[in-house]
């Protein structure tokens, strides 16, 4: 009864975000539907028992990745009006690619796969799951390759991203910090006699 | 479970919540108190005395000022979002103490066995705290951003690329924590650490606690990484556009950030509520927890009264260059230690979980 | 060994310390303050306040209507107008000084040939209007009235040193 309200809750103030994230006319205001949307999706986590997963949602998309979306928003000038004018012409499109997604989670959703028979809420029940441990066991065995692949993907991206905007300029004055930090007073001053 | 025992938990969570937010609240009053005085000593002034006895009632007449004060908001402010940023910087911190557990009881005998004294005392408890302090960062990034004034930009863009690089820091020092107790859960953590002070984590992890609570200094702008107020070169920040309680609001969640990461830090690293020595285990271990907090909140005072401001990059290069690598360093030795057949047993004294 | 000793003194954060020990120590420091409105630090002789107009023993007052201060001000804060008296003496109608422009150099002062135009130790004069920081002759003489002795006692302890 009370878990029903809170679903229907989450479920429905994700909507909404979601329907404010396209429509918003201000893209920050766009930004804080997003981050709004996404700690509804972790409410719906926290009622599957999925705390962790939840609050890695937090963690992850809200303080870190949408800081950065933030950032990148703040940074651009966007012109509202501008962007606004195509909203028609790219209207056949995006809306037969909603409606495919549509569909394919509807089939999804009635396929079976997810139905209450299949989900092992029952035997799930009164017993103290530490969620974190299982997916922790899970994933560095049954997964243990797509986890390093993944790792490894992300590894060659940062260090990517590092060398792609790595650039030494020889006309720039840099400052060394691990020199500055390491002078001693006996390094700059000297006793003059006079 | 009928309506009525719902109603009941209901009234009860109401009052746990009432309880810490408001001690919470009351204590960053008085903190605020402490630090003028405390850095008055230091600097050899008196600080605030006048208000009351010794000057006790000077954080109510501050909070009364403030209060009458007019709140302004620019016109070219976005009105909402320079409203709702304060509230965004001040709420996460409050909303973190949910899960710190405060000691245990049994309730003056009431209860058989020792309850958490917690409002929530969840399985994810720190990855929690760490998760909504992270939080805060809107609030600061609203209100540069709402307040449609260059000064405050800056300082919002100081505040979230400081508050981002020091949670990874901070985050890995944790996983330490995380590796020798083999629990996420914050009572969990504390008991792992119990039988005394060579039980504590700080022996073992003594330079993630170090790195832990210079991130946290940093983690909620305190000096001497206070760049995002930077008063010298950037007026005040990212609120300087705020006046009267808006103003006041921020700086509550400052200081209330501040109580959380002393909390956590001697509950992750000081043994949370266990005395150092058993003989000691007379004091109730609420006031060992508070105490200990107490004292890492002067000791981030102290540093305030020391220290002078970093720059930016030097402050960037602590986080990036110092701090990160030394974490990740001691994940591995702590992984290795953990299965290298000798030190498995020394390392096995602070792993009670573990079975050795 | 230099460099063992560097790495020992960077991680271990001995410098940070010692900073922090120094402060630590001032902690427990006799305090300097002085609690302003119920204690004060002692005041110079030639401490430079508030105005005074002084008078002759005779109750005649001092000032000759020479202008020199009114000259030598640099904040054109004095204003004088003079004209003569029924015995033949020039006196002043109008001696005002405008203390919101005064920067009390004390110029006057030393200017003054007969020691009229004196500075006292009265440094508590604020007022809620700037109209009250105008000061009128009749109030100068007032304050000179006020703390004759002390200007005297001034004086007497400076007379020394001129």
């Amino acid at each position: 009864m009370l878990e029903a309200a809170f679903f229907y809750l989450f479920g429905g103030l994700a909507v909404v975000a979601a329907l404010g994230v396209v429509m918003a006319r201000n893209t920050i205001h766009s930004v804080m539907f997003l981050i709004f949307c996404f700690f509804n999706a972790s409410g719906l986590f926290f009622m599957l028992d999925a705390e962790f997963l939840g609050i890695i949602l937090i963690l992850i998309y809200v303080g870190a990745v949408m800081v950065m979306f933030m950032f990148v928003i703040m940074m651009l000038e966007v012109n509202f009006a501008r962007l606004r004018e195509g909203f028609l012409q790219y209207l056949p499109i995006g809306g037969a690619i909603a409606v495919m997604l549509l569909i394919e989670l509807i089939a999804a959703a009635t396929s079976g796969v997810f139905s209450s028979k299949t989900a092992s809420t029952v035997e799930h029940f009164g017993r103290e799951v530490n969620n974190t441990m299982e997916i922790g066991k899970v994933l560095y065995t049954k997964y243990l390759l797509g986890f390093e692949i993944a790792a490894i993907i992300l590894l060659v991206a940062l260090v990517g991203a590092v060398v792609l905007t790595l650039r030494s300029r020889k006309d720039a004055k840099y400052q060394v910090i691990s020199k500055q930090v390491k002078v001693r007073k006996e390094d700059r001053l000297r006793k003059v006699e006079m | 479970m009928s309506w009525v025992d719902v109603a009941i938990q209901a009234g009860i969570w109401a009052l746990e919540i009432l309880v810490i937010a408001a001690s919470v609240a009351l204590s960053v009053a008085y903190i605020i108190y402490v630090e003028r005085r405390v850095i008055g000593w230091m600097q050899v002034r008196k600080g605030c005395n006048r208000v009351g006895w010794a000057g006790l009632l000077q954080p109510i007449a501050d909070g009364l000022k403030l209060f009458l004060k007019e709140t302004i908001i620019p016109t070219t402010a976005n009105k909402f979002l320079f409203v709702a940023a304060p509230v965004m910087a001040m709420a996460p911190a409050f909303i973190a103490f949910a899960v710190v557990p405060f000691g245990e009881t049994t309730l003056f005998g009431l209860w058989e066995t020792a309850h958490v004294m917690a409002i929530a005392n969840i399985n994810v408890g720190i990855l929690y705290v760490m998760a909504i302090s992270s939080l805060s960062i809107y609030g600061i990034l609203m209100a540069g951003w709402a307040s449609n004034s260059k000064y405050a930009f800056l300082g919002a863009i100081r505040a979230t690329c400081q508050m981002v690089s020091y949670e990874i820091s901070m985050g890995f020092a944790i996983v330490t924590v995380l590796m020798l107790s083999g629990t996420m859960n914050l009572a969990g953590i504390v008991h792992a650490q119990a039988g005394g002070l060579l039980h504590w984590y700080i022996i073992p992890l003594f330079p993630m606690f170090l790195v832990f609570f210079i991130s946290g200094a940093a983690e909620c702008n305190r000096s001497p990484f206070d760049l995002p107020e930077g008063e010298s070169e950037i007026v005040a920040g990212f609120f300087v556009e705020y006046s009267g309680m808006w103003f006041a609001t921020f700086s509550l969640g400052e200081y209330a950030a501040m109580i959380l990461i002393s909390l956590m830090t001697s509950i992750l690293f000081l043994g949370g509520w266990h005395a150092p020595i058993a003989a000691l285990d007379v004091i109730p271990g609420t006031v060992w927890l508070l105490g200990k907090a107490f004292f890492l909140i002067f000791v981030f005072i102290w540093f305030r009264a020391t220290f002078p401001r970093y720059r930016y990059d030097q402050l960037m290069r602590l986080g990036w260059k110092v701090f990160l690598p030394w974490t990740l360093a001691w994940i591995a030795v702590i992984g290795i230690c953990m299965y290298t057949p000798v030190i498995q047993d020394v390392i096995a004294f602070w792993r009670p979980g573990s079975g050795a | 060994m230099n460099l063992i000793q560097r790495a020992v003194r960077t991680w271990l954060l001995t410098e940070l310390l010692r900073g922090m020990m120094l402060t630590g120590k001032y902690f427990f420091k006799k305090k300097i303050t002085v609690e302003y409105p119920e204690e004060r630090t002692p005041l110079s002789p030639r401490f430079r306040g508030l105005h005074a107009l002084r008078r002759y023993d005779s109750g005649e007052e001092r000032c000759i209507a020479c202008k020199l201060c009114e000259v030598v001000c640099p904040a054109l804060a004095i204003t004088i107008e003079s004209e003569e008296r029924g015995d033949g003496t020039r006196r002043t109608t109008r001696y005002d000084i405008d203390m919101t422009k005064c920067i009390f150099c004390g110029f006057c002062q030393e200017a003054c040939p007969v020691d009229a135009i004196v500075e006292t130790q009265e440094f508590e004069y604020a007022s809620e209007t700037r109209a009250e920081l105008y000061y009128t002759k009749d109030m100068l003489l007032k304050v000179g009235d006020r703390y004759e002795k002390q200007i005297d006692a001034n004086l007497e302890a400076d007379a020394r040193y001129n």
